[in-house]
C-alpha cells in the first residue's frame, strides 16, 4: 500500500481529509475507502500542484455530475476559489431551510383532543380510522405526529414488467442452452427438454413532488409518503422535486430515518415554497433524466395542484411527450379531493388529457388508493365529463 | 516517485499527466487536463477509468486511442440488456464437445471415460469472451461500452470480475490476469450506474469542448480541412449546442459535418450550404423539425457572423 509510506500528517494528505470532510457535509459519498484512494492517487502526482491535488480527488470523490458541482464548492471552501476550476455564481443558490416543525407533547393521547373533532368515546383504533380520512392541510400538530407515523408505515408494492432474461420454468419456450447443457452431462443422452419463461422485472416508479407554495399545507406529508415509498418499496424509485427548479432527491431520502431524510431534503431543495413552473421542469426532467431511462417504461406519479405561472402550451407539449415515455402517468391532486372540484386550473385541464389516473393523495387513505392505482390493482381513470375543458380521449385507451 | 514498480502501465518517458496528454495528442486525441490526469492515474495505478457524458464526446475513442498508444489489442464489449456471463466471460462451445464425443465414440477411444470426461473441459472447448480474453492477453485495453444499457445483475457481476481481475471457471480453476488490463468503463447516463462499480474506478465527466479545443480537435481528426472552416464549424455548432435541441450535437457530428463538407468541396460554410448538410448534424426529426421553426440558417449565419 502506498499510502503506508506517506507521512500522515503531511500537508496534502490533510488537506484530502479535509476536503473529504467538507463533501460529507455537502452530501457527497466522499467515503472513507475514497479518501484513502484520493490519497493514494496524489501520491502519483506532484501535491504541490493545485491542479493536481484538484484531480486526484475529483476523480476519486465524485460519482455523479451533481457530485462535481458540489466538488467544486467544498474545494473552493478549503483552497479559497480563484482558478477556473471555481463555480460560477448561480451554482451557490440561496437556500432556505426546511424546518421540522416540532411536535408539542402537551397533547398526548387523551383530553387534549376534545377540540379536533374527536368523540371522547372514540377508540385508538376509529380515531386511526378518522385520521386516515383527514385532510392534510387539517390537522393539529398533535395529529400531525401520528399521521406522520402512519405515513412511514405506508408501502409502495409498485407494478411488473417482463424482462429480457429468462428463468427455468415448467412452461415456456425450450431452453436450448440448458437443455444441451443436460444433454452433455448425460454424456450426449437424450434428456429432457428444459423451458424457461421471461423473468418479471419491477416497474421503476418516479415521483414529482410539487413543494411550490401553493401546496405548502401537503408538500411534507407528500415526501414523508415519498420516503416511505423510496425505502420501504419493492421497486426502484426516483423522487424529484419541482417548483421554481428541478431537484433530485432520491439520494436525500435513502436515509433511514424520515425527520433526517426530511432535513436533507429541506437542506437540497433551494426552491421550498416558491412559485411553480411546471412546463418548464417537466422538460428539465425530461431532458436530464427522463428521455435517458429514467421515465421509459416507469410509472410517473406526479404530485400537484397542476397550479402553472408559465406557459400553459409548453406543459401540455411536455405531458405528451412523457406521456410517450412513460408506461403510466398518475396525478395526485389533494385539491380534487374538495366537494364539487373541477379541473379548472389552466395547468391541470391542459395536463389531464395526457394523465391515465387521476387521484386526490390528501390523506393517508389517499395516499393508499394512490398506492394500489400506481401497483395496477386499480385504476381511476380520468373521467372526461364532456364540459368546455374539451378534452377529448377515447376511453379505455389508458 | 520513479521507481519502475511503481510506474504501472505507464508508457516510457511519462512522468506526468502533460506527458501523457501529449503522447495522446500525438494520437490524434486532445485531452484537456483532467481527462490527461484521469488517464495518468488509471495507467500508474492500474485503477479502471469510469468515463460518463453526452453521446458523442469522444469517451469510446479515449479506449482506442489508449490501445494505439500502448501498442495493445483493444477488447471490446458492448453492453446491452440482457447481457451474461456466457456472453461476456466465457462459453463451453458445447457443438465441438459434442463433436469430439462422437469422435470418441467412432473411434472406439472411450474406454476410458473419466479421461473422455476431462478431455471434454479442455481449455479448447472454451470460448473467451471479452473479459476472459482480456484477462488472458498482456497488455491489452478492455473497452466495456455503454455499461448504462446492461443490467443490474450484469452491473453485480463485473463488479466482482474488475475487483479480483480473475475468473474461476468452475472446471478448469481459476484464470489470474498476469498484469491488469487497462479498463475504460463508459457511460451514457441513459440510468445511474451502481456506486459501488463506480468506487473502484477514476471516475470522470467528459463536457463537450471549449471553442478553440473543438477547433483544434477537427483540425487534427480531419486533417484536409483548412483552419477557416474548421473554425466557422465549431461556431456552428457550439451555437446549436446552446439552441434548444432534442439531442445537442457532440464532437464526434462537427467532425462527421466537416468530413461532409471537406467531402463536398466546401472550403467557406454559409447558411445555405449548412443547412443542405445538417443532416450530419441534426439527427432527431423533431431536432430538424425545430430547426425549422428556430432558424438553423439564423443561428448559423449569426455564429458565423459572429
Amino acid at each position: 500500500m502506498t499510502t503506508d509510506r506517506m507521512d500522515l500528517a503531511s500537508a496534502p494528505v490533510r488537506t484530502v481529509v479535509a476536503i473529504g470532510r467538507v463533501l460529507r457535509a455537502a452530501g457527497v459519498a466522499a467515503t472513507e475507502g475514497r479518501i484513502v484512494e484520493a490519497v493514494r492517487a496524489l501520491d502519483g502526482l506532484d501535491a504541490s500542484r493545485r491542479d493536481h491535488v484538484y484531480w486526484a480527488g475529483r476523480l476519486t470523490c465524485c460519482g455523479d455530475p451533481s457530485d462535481i458541482e458540489r466538488y467544486d464548492r467544498a474545494f473552493a471552501a478549503v483552497f479559497g476559489a480563484e482558478d477556473q476550476a471555481a463555480p460560477g455564481p448561480e451554482l451557490t443558490p440561496v437556500r432556505e431551510q426546511l424546518h421540522l416543525v416540532p411536535v408539542s407533547g402537551d397533547a398526548g393521547d387523551g383530553a387534549g383532543n376534545a377540540d379536533d373533532g374527536v368523540t371522547p368515546l372514540a377508540t385508538a383504533a376509529s380515531r386511526g380510522e378518522l385520521l386516515r380520512e383527514r385532510d392534510f392541510a387539517e390537522l393539529t400538530p398533535a395529529e400531525r405526529q401520528e399521521v406522520d407515523r402512519l405515513l412511514a408505515q405506508l408501502r409502495l408494492p409498485g407494478d411488473v414488467r417482463r424482462s429480457r432474461r429468462r428463468r427455468p420454468s415448467r412452461t415456456g419456450r425450450i431452453d436450448r442452452a440448458l437443455t444441451v447443457r443436460a444433454l452433455l452431462r448425460r454424456g450426449g443422452e437424450p434428456a429432457r427438454l428444459l423451458y424457461a419463461r421471461r423473468r418479471e422485472r419491477p416497474r421503476r416508479v418516479v415521483l414529482l413532488v410539487d413543494v411550490s407554495g401553493s401546496m405548502s399545507a401537503y408538500s411534507t406529508a407528500l415526501l414523508r409518503f415519498a420516503h416511505a415509498a423510496a425505502r420501504r418499496g419493492a421497486v426502484p424509485t426516483e423522487v424529484f422535486t419541482i417548483g421554481t427548479r428541478l431537484t433530485r432527491v432520491t439520494r436525500e431520502l435513502s436515509l433511514h430515518d424520515p425527520d433526517l431524510a426530511l432535513a436533507a431534503v429541506g437542506d437540497a431543495v433551494p426552491d421550498w415554497a416558491g412559485g411553480t413552473r411546471l412546463g418548464t421542469l417537466l422538460k428539465e426532467f425530461i431532458d436530464r433524466w427522463g428521455q435517458r431511462g429514467t421515465a421509459r417504461g416507469a410509472v410517473i406519479v406526479i404530485l400537484s395542484d397542476g397550479w402553472e405561472r408559465g406557459d400553459v402550451a409548453l406543459l401540455g407539449e411536455q405531458m405528451a411527450r412523457l406521456r410517450r415515455l412513460a408506461h403510466r402517468i398518475v396525478w395526485a391532486n389533494p385539491r380534487k379531493a374538495r366537494p364539487g372540484y373541477q379541473p379548472l386550473a389552466r395547468g391541470m385541464a391542459t395536463a389531464l388529457p395526457h394523465v391515465d389516473d387521476f387521484v386526490a393523495g390528501n390523506s393517508i387513505a389517499a395516499l393508499e388508493r394512490l398506492a394500489r392505482v400506481v401497483s395496477g390493482a386499480s385504476r381511476a381513470p380520468v373521467r372526461h365529463s364532456g364540459s368546455s375543458d374539451g378534452f377529448d380521449r377515447e376511453p379505455g385507451n389508458a | 516517485m520513479t521507481d519502475p514498480a511503481d510506474r504501472g502501465l505507464l508508457p516510457n518517458g511519462v512522468d506526468d499527466p502533460d506527458d501523457l496528454r501529449s503522447l495522446l495528442a500525438e494520437h490524434a486525441y486532445l485531452a484537456d487536463t483532467g481527462l490527461g490526469t484521469a488517464v495518468f492515474l488509471a495507467l500508474k495505478l492500474g485503477r479502471p477509468l469510469f468515463l460518463e457524458g453526452e453521446p458523442g464526446v469522444g469517451k469510446t475513442e479515449v479506449g482506442r486511442t489508449l490501445a494505439a498508444v500502448l501498442d495493445a489489442p483493444l477488447i471490446r464489449l458492448q453492453c446491452y440488456e440482457g447481457i451474461d456471463a456466457t456472453q461476456a466471460l466465457y462459453d463451453w462451445d458445447f457443438p465441438r464437445q459434442l463433436l469430439h464425443l462422437r469422435a470418441a465414440e467412432a473411434a472406439h477411444a472411450a474406454s476410458d471415460v473419466t479421461a473422455l470426461e476431462d478431455q471434454l473441459y479442455d481449455r479448447r472447448f472454451l470460448i473467451a469472451r471479452p473479459l476472459l480474453a482480456a484477462l488472458e492477453t498482456t497488455p491489452s485495453v478492455l473497452l466495456i461500452d455503454e455499461i448504462d444499457r446492461a443490467d443490474d445483475e450484469f452491473e453485480a457481476f463485473l463488479l466482482e470480475v474488475l475487483s479480483d481481475f480473475a475468473v474461476t471457471v468452475p472446471e478448469l480453476g481459476t484464470i489470474r490476469a498476469e498484469t491488469r488490463p487497462v479498463v475504460v468503463v463508459t457511460s451514457n447516463r441513459t440510468r445511474e450506474v451502481h456506486d459501488a462499480l463506480k468506487r473502484r474506478c477514476y471516475y470522470h465527466w467528459l463536457d463537450h469542448p471549449t471553442y478553440e479545443r473543438e477547433v483544434e480537435i477537427v483540425c487534427v481528426r480531419v486533417p484536409e480541412v483548412n483552419r477557416r472552416l474548421a473554425e466557422q464549424v465549431a461556431k456552428a455548432t457550439q451555437a446549436l449546442r446552446q439552441a434548444d435541441l432534442f439531442k445537442p450535437p457532440g464532437v464526434a457530428e462537427s467532425i462527421d459535418w466537416t468530413e461532409a463538407l471537406v467531402a463536398l468541396g466546401v472550403d467557406d460554410l454559409d447558411p445555405d450550404t449548412a443547412l443542405r448538410t445538417i443532416g450530419a448534424v441534426l439527427k432527431y426529426r423533431e431536432d430538424q423539425e425545430r430547426m425549422g421553426r428556430l432558424d438553423v440558417g439564423e443561428i448559423i449565419a449569426a455564429s458565423l457572423g459572429a
